[in-house]
């Protein structure tokens, strides 16, 4: 199924770093594209450019060559706050290290990216506040709103971030190895978690993993090495 | 905006303790901003209030010669109330019964009719004691010295060949400081009462003074311009109330300009840490921003959280400084009142002043804020993926702008503060050379070490050594920072100490070995002879002796001087036409003096029919702008002698020598009126008093001047002097803690996962403190060391430049300085990053998400 318009596209993207011996390309022509709903794995070794192909598409880093374009707009046309923008209105995330604000709270946390939005009026932030609780209840959190990041275990933590990411009903959601930093079980419930409130919200899934069960729970697995797409399996 | 606030305010929440700390940086300097300032302006009030009382009349005239016709017409022409003074040094004996003196000292006579002062008042103890003098056989004596002598009212003291009755003590004169009393204390007598002293009119340095009073009518100001000419030309001097204000207002604007300005330095200081701990700041929450970026927050919302926060920081530190700077004023009037000529009784808290110094810590805290925060602007989302490397600002307009606006401000806030457009850039400029070359020595700390470390000497130190100096160069150091806020500290302190010794130095060195101390004038020429046994007897034979002869330059180069001094082309300075020339006659140049041109001329031959050939002091020359062979007039009291520049010499000032600007060869003045001076060398304190007193027993007129007693009073004004500016200087120091402080703890969270490293690793808790000490020893010498070696530089431009004396190295105090500023820098070190050795791992890797 290939519908007219992708949520994201990929056009010939490459990235090349100045390193102090000469320019080092670690990811070369890349191109694929991605409809809503989809869910895509990213594997490949270790420096491969798995993390570096995420951070081109959500828009967190600038392709050297090649277009990304992001729920209909091309990024590379954009400046820095209008891909803030875009971010914030259409995008999740979820990292390997969590990546909550140490200085806030978990309902905090959650609020983060609505606050970001703008909260007008008590009934905008009443509304937010609920959807964030109830994002929190979701993944097991209700009881602990009040609790700062470091009284938190990882899964904890990394659930919090869960619900950050979808507080925002984001139509893509980018995870760079979830849960490469849980135990097992914990791994499990965060994937349980991802999977389930991407169906729930038919949220777009770009995923990069080395877990290869993960991976196969994805639609489509892109193989990426020495940073090109090897294989594109469908 | 509601949501930025939020979230400063959640942040700041979380580093309270080290925001509180950085607010801690600003309070001493806008403290000592605001006491200095509210002063200041106190000081300028009282001169505006008190102003008639400051020089005790409307006018008062002075002239080196006992008024004569011309001098009384030019009086009877002024008109008003009219009180005249003497004023003259001379020795003031305490007799014992047998008559001779006990003990005997320098002082300043002061004989004034009983209407002086017309405006203030003779302050004395008892209140009334100043009415004894009516008597003409009391006086008043300088506290200091009747506390000294031990004497009390009633005492008997000896001026000349009479004795007086001690009245009281005398504590204040209008217009005049403690502090100039401190160096020749005052004795007040009736001019009637210095009749029978055979003192008047013998001594050197004479000064008759008329104080007038005119009616409320009369225009002063124009009374003086009208009678200038004819004042100048009766080589008179006349004060006038608005002068003296000038001349008082600009002094103490120095003074207070000099205190404002080391005020300044601690505020500045303070900067420095705020800037270094919101740089620290950013460095830390580089990860947070990037999260808030990713999440879609704009550039300037990280910016505004921080922002708010450093703001906050300058608010609180500056309102607290200026509140507790409004406390202290009172504790700085104290410390200065001695050199104070104005009453500082009633000085009040000056609001405005305060209330500046405040507006000026918030100004300078939230620049120095702005600059390392714009950095933010430009924290990549890419953060939440994977370190990036620390964000450069260096091709950011933006803190180009705000660094520009920063240094327009400091050297806007030099230049007003000093009240003094050129000093204040100077003192800014040397303030940002000074802080230019602490970075650079900073930098080149951390590029040897880096480089050093790869070196075989270096590779075989302990783990630890090697640990700790690596760390002075690895990412997130704090070399920089610590080395210019501790390097700055030292420097300023040490640049005042370095001062003192200059000043001193050049005086001990005048005394030291077996170099004259005693200095004999006023000798008449029947005295000298017996003078000369008498000390020759004593053990302190006269080491040189000179007649001196006073005379005026009446023309120059066939010019006479009236017309140069009109001429502004001529380029000679005033003083040197003006001034009464002590001129002596030898027959071979003196020891501590050299001829460099010309030839000396042992006797002069009055049938060569040319002008007197004299020797002239080379530096003389230059301000008179004459050479070799040029003539010159002179009016020897009275009688006109024609002489011309025969040789040119090289004197030694700095020796207690009679050393004179114009010798003549013999053979010219032995007829004219003149005194002798002789010096000689009392080897031990004992001797030094007997001699003193002996001399001042037997010839009453003859003043002796004491360099031990001169180094002695000296020390005592600068001491005094320095309390005040250590009081300030200590407000520096201060905040020099707090920033040594605040840069200390700003690197805690990275020593600590660092040393939870090596513990994982195996290192033991004795291995982590080495390894801290390490490095904190090394940046304390290297600190203190660099600020040494600057102040080192900043003592001697003010040697060279202000004293005009040789510098002089005090090891010591730079020992002692490098020392402090180690030991401090390892104390606090240890002290804020308690714990790092012994706390248990687990914490902190749980602290880390
Ligand atoms: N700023 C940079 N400068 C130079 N090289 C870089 C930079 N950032 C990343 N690289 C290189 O790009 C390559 C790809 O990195 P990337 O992080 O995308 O790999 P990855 O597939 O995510 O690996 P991993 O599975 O280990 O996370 C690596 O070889 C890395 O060293
Ligand atoms: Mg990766």
């Amino acid at each position: 199924m290939t519908p007219a318009s992708p949520i994201l596209e990929v056009n010939h993207v490459s990235r090349t770093y100045p390193t102090a011996a000469g320019p080092l390309t670690v990811l070369r022509e890349a191109s694929f594209a991605l409809a809503a709903g989809e869910s895509l794995a990213l594997v490949g070794p270790s420096g491969s450019g798995k993390t570096t192909l995420l951070g081109l598409c959500a828009g967190l880093d600038q392709p050297t060559t090649g277009t990304v374009t992001l729920a209909g707009r091309v990024l590379a046309g954009l400046d820095e706050d209008a891909r803030a923008r875009v971010r914030n209105e259409t995008t999740g995330f979820v990292f390997q290290n969590f990546q909550l604000i140490p200085s806030l709270t978990a309902l905090e946390n959650v609020l983060v990216p609505l606050e970001l939005r703008g909260l007008r009026g008590a009934d905008a932030r009443r509304q937010a506040e609920a959807s964030a609780k109830a994002l929190l209840e979701r993944v097991g959190l209700g009881a602990r709103l009040d609790h700062y990041p470091v009284q938190l275990s990882g899964g904890e933590q990394q659930r919090v971030a869960l619900a950050r990411a979808f507080v925002t009903d984001p139509s893509i959601l980018f995870c760079d190895e979830p849960t490469g930093n849980l135990d097992g079980a914990t791994a499990a419930l965060v994937t349980e978690l991802i999977f389930g409130l991407n169906r729930e919200k038919g949220t777009t899934l770009v995923l990069v993993t080395h877990d290869a069960e993960l991976a196969k729970r994805c639609g489509r697995v892109l193989r990426l090495r020495g940073g090109e797409i090897v294989t594109a399996v469908n | 905006m509601h949501f930025l606030l939020k979230l400063a305010w959640s942040d700041a929440r979380a580093s309270r303790g080290r925001l509180l700390l950085t607010a801690l940086a600003v309070v001493a300097g806008v403290a000592a901003l605001a006491a200095t300032g509210s002063l200041g302006r106190n000081i300028s009030a009282a001169i505006d209030d008190q102003a008639r009382a400051l020089l005790g009349a409307d006018m008062v005239i002075e002239a080196r010669a006992a008024p004569d016709a011309k001098v009384d017409a030019l009086l009877a022409r002024l008109g008003g109330e009219q009180s005249r003074e003497i004023t003259f040094a001379s020795m003031l004996a305490v007799p014992g019964p047998d008559g001779k003196a006990v003990k005997s000292r320098l002082i300043t006579v002061r004989a004034v009719e009983p209407s002086y002062p017309f405006y203030g008042a003779v302050e004395s103890a008892p209140a009334t004691a100043r009415e004894q003098l009516a008597d003409n056989n009391s006086v008043l004596v300088e506290e200091t010295l009747l506390k000294q002598f031990g004497l009390a009212p009633g005492s008997v003291v000896r001026l000349g060949q009479k004795n007086f009755q001690v009245a009281g003590a005398l504590q204040k004169l209008p217009g005049e400081s403690a502090a100039v009393a401190m160096l020749s204390p005052r004795v007040l007598v009736s001019r009637a009462g210095l009749e029978g002293t055979g003192l008047l009119g013998a001594g050197s340095l004479v000064r008759y003074r008329t104080h007038l009073k005119f009616s409320a009518a009369t225009d002063v100001d124009a009374l003086d311009a009208r009678e200038k000419d004819s004042m100048r030309s009766l080589r008179l001097r006349a004060d006038t109330v608005s002068e003296r204000k000038r001349e008082l207002g600009k002094a103490m604007e120095n003074v207070s300009g000099f205190l404002r300005l080391t005020g300044l330095v601690a505020l500045l200081l303070g900067a420095v840490g705020v800037a270094s701990a919101m740089q620290a700041l950013v460095q830390r929450k580089l990860a947070t921003v990037a999260v808030l970026r990713c999440l879609g927050a704009g550039a300037g919302l990280g910016l505004g959280v921080f922002l708010v926060q450093g703001i906050a920081v300058g608010v609180l530190g500056s309102v607290a400084g200026a509140l507790t700077g409004a406390g202290l004023q009172a504790a700085l009037a104290a410390l200065i009142r001695d050199f104070m000529p104005v009453e500082t009784a009633n000085f009040a808290v000056r609001w405005w002043e305060i209330a500046r110094a405040g507006a000026i810590g918030v100004a300078l805290t939230t620049l120095c804020t702005l600059v390392p925060l714009l950095a933010v602007r430009r924290v990549s989302p890419l953060a939440v993926l994977r370190a990036v490397e620390p964000v450069s600002g260096r091709r950011d307009p933006w803190r180009w702008a705000a660094g520009a606006a920063l240094a327009a401000l400091m050297l806007g806030l030099t230049v007003t503060l000093s009240g003094n457009s050129r000093q204040g850039a100077a003192f800014a400029g040397a303030l940002a050379a000074a802080g230019g070359a602490l970075v650079l020595v900073a930098r080149g700390l951390m590029a040897a070490t880096r480089r050093s470390a790869q070196m075989e000497t270096m590779r075989a130190l302990p783990f630890s050594l090697r640990q700790g100096l690596a760390n002075l160069h690895r990412p997130g150091n704090r070399t920089a920072r610590l080395v210019v806020a501790l390097g700055l500290g030292a420097f300023l302190l040490l640049t005042l100490a370095f001062s003192r010794s200059a000043l001193l130095g050049q005086l001990q060195f005048a005394g030291a070995n077996d170099r004259p101390n005693l200095l004999f004038f006023d000798v008449q020429d029947d005295q000298v002879d017996l003078l000369r046994e008498k000390l020759t007897a004593l053990g302190a034979a006269p080491r040189a002796e000179a007649p001196i002869v006073t005379m005026r330059l009446a023309k120059l180069k066939g010019r006479t001087v009236e017309a140069l001094m009109q001429d502004p082309q001529a380029g000679v300075p005033g003083w040197t036409l003006r001034r009464e020339y002590r001129s002596s006659y030898r027959s071979a140049p003196a020891e501590t003096e050299r001829v460099i041109a010309g030839n000396w001329v042992e006797k002069w031959d009055a049938t060569a029919g040319e002008g007197v050939p004299i020797s002239v002091e080379e530096g003389l020359a230059k301000d008179l702008r004459i050479g070799l062979g040029d003539e010159l007039d002179w009016d020897v009291q009275g009688v006109p002698v024609r002489s011309r520049v025969a040789s040119l010499r090289k004197v030694d000032w700095q020796r207690m020598s009679p050393n004179f600007f114009v010798l003549f060869p013999t053979g010219v003045l032995e007829g004219a009126p003149k005194f002798h001076v002789l010096a000689a060398r009392a080897e031990d304190k004992e001797l030094n008093a007997r001699v003193q007193r002996e001399v001042v027993t037997a010839f009453g007129n003859i003043s002796v001047l004491d360099l031990g007693l001169i180094i002695e009073s000296l020390d005592g004004v600068f001491a005094k002097a320095e309390l005040a500016v250590r009081f300030i200087a200590l407000f520096t120091l201060a905040t020099g803690v707090v920033v040594l402080a605040g840069a200390l703890a700003a690197g805690r969270e990275q020593r600590m996962r660092e040393a939870v490293l090596l513990r994982t690793l195996g290192a033991s808790a004795a291995q982590v403190r080495v390894a801290l000490i390490t490095e904190l020893t090394a940046l304390g010498l290297l600190a203190g060391g660099a600020g040494a070696v600057l102040a080192l530089g900043g003592g001697a431009a003010v040697a060279i430049y202000v004293f005009e004396t040789a510098p002089v190295l005090p090891w010591t105090s730079m020992a002692a300085t490098m020392a402090t500023v180690t030991v401090l820098t390892v104390v606090t070190g240890l002290l804020t990053q308690r714990g790092v050795a012994t706390r248990p791992p687990l914490e902190v890797l749980r602290a880390e998400g």
